[in-house]
């Protein structure tokens, strides 16, 4: 009974939705590790000010020019709030990681997280503590699909993540850019002798992630009508998981990994109560990523479709 | 004419003499000057004196990076909370509660470190922290079906530290001075910290710190010369793990109450900051790095606001937004000038000095 299709099905939307912004944010993170050997911290709080800065700018124009259509304000307060995450990551790498590329392991990482909390208090002076209502541009009216629903918000969430993660996909594989940006990740010495713009491609990798995840960022805050200076952390950790699952430096493996972590999220919150006997209810979906993480690092660390990492403390 | 004082050999033990004097001293001359609120601050310090040289031992000795020490200090303090309050009817003496609250702690310590201890050093890192994160969901929702941790409220009137007959709270007057719980608290907790220090200096002499400090150089080359590297590693879990545990006991007992807000990130990042900011492996670096970050929260307090006010009229930043912001540029800025931090113990200084 617990199984009927139309609940399963719903489950499954949720989570393929939830799933393509995990991709979104993983990818910022598996590019960067693929390249730099390095776990960009402060990815999660980019996202956060990308969806803070989107907010800003369509309440602004909805004040402002009331007569805008929804779909409109969307994408100017996208195109508005991409910039402000690229500069970011770009002056992230500038100064918190370029200088250290040659220090122990140890400096970068911490770095990071400083760098992460600066986001967060950045955010929390320019915008409060308070959670934020992201005005309805997309209609959330539901769609009935044999019995589940979803959202024109969720279709479009979905839809633009496809067809961003194929684009980046293409440019990497098919491009002079992204051959450069594979030579980098391949061989850093070898890339440069041949010509290949080290430090320029660094930086892009930075821009395009945070790009991603600033557009990641607004999804959610849509998805879910609510934006704080807090979000970027809980989304950012789920979505280094989907990199690690799928296999951190790959890029079809982060979006492989960020489609299964929302799958698993939302079916282990939909179903865990009932296989638990009602002793692990949905409040507990935090944990699962977590418990999938450390499985993961346990039988298979280099994730789905990684390569053997060389294990190095 | 410092050297040569320095080289006499009774100015070693005027010295510490000294320093006897001054630390016995220091909460009255705090008390005189701040009020018994910073008396408390104090005692807090020294908890996060023992806390940060337990930390110390995982990220400053061997070299792995745990974001997520405060769960250890979380499972302390519970395990304290709920064998000495009325939540269980139980109220276990301090003899057995620290002893219990340190061996779960370092069972806690090992249970993370042995999945993951053979992975690279920013797994680790993700990992802890996620593990600090499952043991503080847990705390906040373990109040059904059965009711374990009373959840987000948390868990109140906890048994006071009882040393024999001696209550800590208890206020008491010897020669016209009046010792009142702070005082307590300040005198025991010295004594713990200097327990700690002791032990960590040992330690660090020891075949055991040394091994840690090999795996941080070069892991390959500690194997090479026959160190068990992984047996070591979780070793230095489970030693930084004890730590957190007491200090987490004695954090439930002089707080009197716990409840899982008070185990979130910030605060194993606070930890973090002291450990980096003070000299990530150097004992006196660590120490003066807890001290600091113990008290900034307040001293902004009692400093930047009155300012803030008197400059603006109004209160620009919020102190705990400030508190943030400052820790985080410091991280920053510690790592990018000095990358062995105020304090650097001297194979530190060498290493990165390459």
């Amino acid at each position: 009974m617990i199984f009927q299709f139309d609940i399963l099905l719903q489950q499954l939307i949720n989570g393929v939705v939830l799933g393509s912004v995990y991709a979104l944010v993983a990818l910022g993170y598996t590019m960067v590790y693929g390249i730099l050997g390095l776990i960009n911290f402060a990815h999660g709080d980019v996202v956060m000010i990308g969806a803070m800065t989107a907010l800003t700018i369509a309440t602004t124009l909805q004040t402002v020019a009331p007569d805008m259509p929804n779909a409109l304000v969307l994408l100017v307060a996208i195109a508005g709030a991409a910039p402000v995450c690229m500069v970011l990551g770009f002056t992230i790498e500038r100064v918190a990681y370029r200088p250290l590329r040659n220090a122990p392991r140890l400096a970068p990482l911490i770095t990071a997280i400083g760098i992460s909390m600066v986001l967060q208090a950045a955010a929390m002076m320019i915008w409060g503590r308070n959670y934020f209502t992201f005005p309805e541009l997309l209609p959330h009216h539901p769609i009935d699909v044999f019995g589940a629903t979803i959202t024109p918000v969720q279709i479009a969430i979905v839809g633009l993540a496809a067809s961003l993660m194929a684009g980046l996909t293409l440019m990497v594989n098919r491009t002079r850019l992204g051959r450069a940006m594979r030579a980098t990740a391949e061989n850093q010495p070898v890339a440069a002798l041949m010509g290949v713009n080290i430090n320029g491609i660094i930086s892009l990798t930075f821009i395009i992630g945070s790009a991603l995840g600033c557009i990641a960022g607004v999804m959610v805050a849509a998805n879910y009508s609510i934006a704080h200076y807090y979000m970027g952390f809980v989304l950012g950790l789920k979505a280094f998981i989907a990199a690690v699952l799928g296999g951190i430096g790959n890029l079809q493996g982060a979006m492989l990994g960020g489609l299964l972590l929302g799958l698993i999220e939302s079916l282990g919150a939909g179903y865990m109560g009932y296989l638990t006997g009602g002793f692990l209810g949905s409040h507990y979906q935090d944990v699962l990523a977590f418990i999938v993480l450390i499985i993961v690092l346990t039988f298979r660390p280099s994730g789905l479709m990684g390569e053997r990492i060389a294990e190095r403390a | 004419m410092l050297g040569h004082l320095k080289r006499h050999p009774l100015a070693k033990w005027a010295g510490l003499l000294l320093v006897a004097a001054a630390l016995l001293l220091l909460p009255f001359a705090v008390g005189r000057v701040g009020g018994p609120a910073w008396v408390r601050v104090l005692d807090f310090a020294l908890l996060y004196v023992m806390l940060a040289l337990g930390l110390n031992i995982v990220v400053g000795f061997a070299g792995l990076l745990d974001l997520g020490y405060i769960a250890f200090y979380a499972v302390g303090a519970y395990s304290y909370a709920l064998l000495a309050s009325p939540h269980f009817g139980l109220h276990l003496p301090i003899w057995v509660l620290l002893p219990v609250g340190a061996v779960i702690a370092a069972l806690f310590g090992v249970l993370l470190g042995a999945p993951v201890l053979r992975l690279r050093g920013d797994y680790l890192a993700i990992v802890t922290l996620g593990f600090g994160e499952i043991i503080r969901i847990f705390l906040n929702n373990l109040n059904a079906p059965v009711n374990i941790t009373n959840g987000p409220q948390g868990i109140s009137r906890i048994d006071p530290l009882t040393i024999g007959d001696f209550a800590l709270t208890k206020s008491q007057t010897f020669w016209g001075i009046t010792f009142s719980g702070v005082h307590w608290h300040y005198y025991f907790f010295l004594f713990l910290a200097l327990l700690t220090i002791f032990i960590c200096m040992r330690l660090e002499d020891s075949r055991i710190g040394r091994a840690w400090v090999a795996i941080r150089e070069d892991e390959v080359a500690a194997k090479a010369m026959g160190i068990n590297t992984r047996n070591i590693k979780l070793l230095a879990f489970a030693m930084g793990a004890t730590f957190g545990g007491v200090a987490g006991g004695l954090f439930a007992g002089f707080q009197g109450f716990v409840s899982p807000e008070s185990f979130i990130l910030m605060e194993s990042i606070v930890v973090l900051c002291a450990v980096v900011l003070g000299g990530m492996g150097n004992i006196p670096g660590v120490i003066i790095g807890a001290i600091i970050l113990a008290t900034l929260p307040d001293l902004l307090r009692y400093t930047i606001m009155p300012a803030q006010q008197y400059l603006f009229g109004h209160q620009v930043i919020d102190p705990e937004v400030l508190r943030t912001l400052l820790f985080g540029l410091a991280l920053v800025l510690v790592m990018l000038f000095r990358p062995a931090g105020l304090w650097p113990s001297q194979v530190r200084k060498r290493e990165l000095a390459r």
